[in-house]
């Protein structure tokens, strides 16, 4: 269980061996990378850049982990988020999960993303032609963490 | 009193971090008195439906207390991922 917020890029298939090189009782990874689209709103993107709260935001991604960790049995979760300047093509965010099984890291993975999305402390802004913006905040993506309020 | 402010919030404002000397004695109470003193406030406070406030780095409203509070953070909803 980690997680960092980096400038620097990731590397998924070393992130994955970090985790799976120092156990055997893993049966199922999934993960999940998030990559900066090349349109926003209808507009070119050509560039992002990515602001959090330091701090704050390591403290947010560890609740999220924690959290996945008490619903689904896991072995290992890691989630990687960058800030700073990005481009389209770029990757965000990585979030992994494993279980002995697949349906608990199929679950947890989601459940990780979809909480990162309403309660880690980043904020985007895109640059398009007319100048830039601060992306809108998606009720969509409200509606996805609620879900998991249910029984 | 620390106030910390985010992405269109820090642009308005002109800062991201600030000490305020204030009185107030919930979060509505300081937008007030913020909003009163310069017009970058208000610009950033007209919409306090855009707005997020977390004290002392817990989520929470409008409403909340400042008694005993160190700091205070406005921001609008987050969108990472």
């Amino acid at each position: 269980m980690s997680v960092s917020v980096q400038i620097e890029d990731f590397d998924i298939s070393q992130e994955i061996g970090a985790l799976t090189a120092v156990r055997t009782d893993i049966g199922a990874v999934v993960t999940f990378t998030g990559l900066v689209r090349d349109v926003g709103g209808g507009q070119p993107v050509s560039a992002m850049e990515l602001e959090h709260w330091p701090g704050m935001t390591e403290q947010a991604l560890e609740q999220i982990e924690t959290q996945a960790r008490q619903r689904w049995s896991l072995k290992a979760t890691r989630i990687v988020h960058r800030y700073g300047a990005l481009k389209p093509g770029d990757q965000i965010v990585l979030v992994i999960a494993a279980s002995p099984h697949r349906g608990a890291a199929f679950e947890a993975a989601e459940f990780m993303m979809d909480f990162l999305k309403t309660r880690a402390p980043f904020w985007k802004k895109e640059t398009m032609p007319q100048g830039a913006r601060w992306v809108d905040a998606r009720d969509a993506d409200d509606a996805a963490q609620a879900r998991w309020d249910q029984p | 009193m620390k106030v910390l402010y985010f992405a269109w919030l820090r642009e308005r404002i002109g800062t991201g971090s600030e000490e305020v000397e204030t009185n107030a004695s919930t979060v509505a109470e300081l937008v007030a008195e913020l909003t009163s003193r310069e017009d970058r406030y208000a610009a950033a406070f007209a919409d306090m439906s855009a707005v997020r406030v977390a004290v002392d780095q817990t989520m929470t409203d409008i409403d909340a207390s400042l008694t005993g509070a160190a700091e205070v953070a406005f921001f609008p909803p987050m969108t990472g991922g």
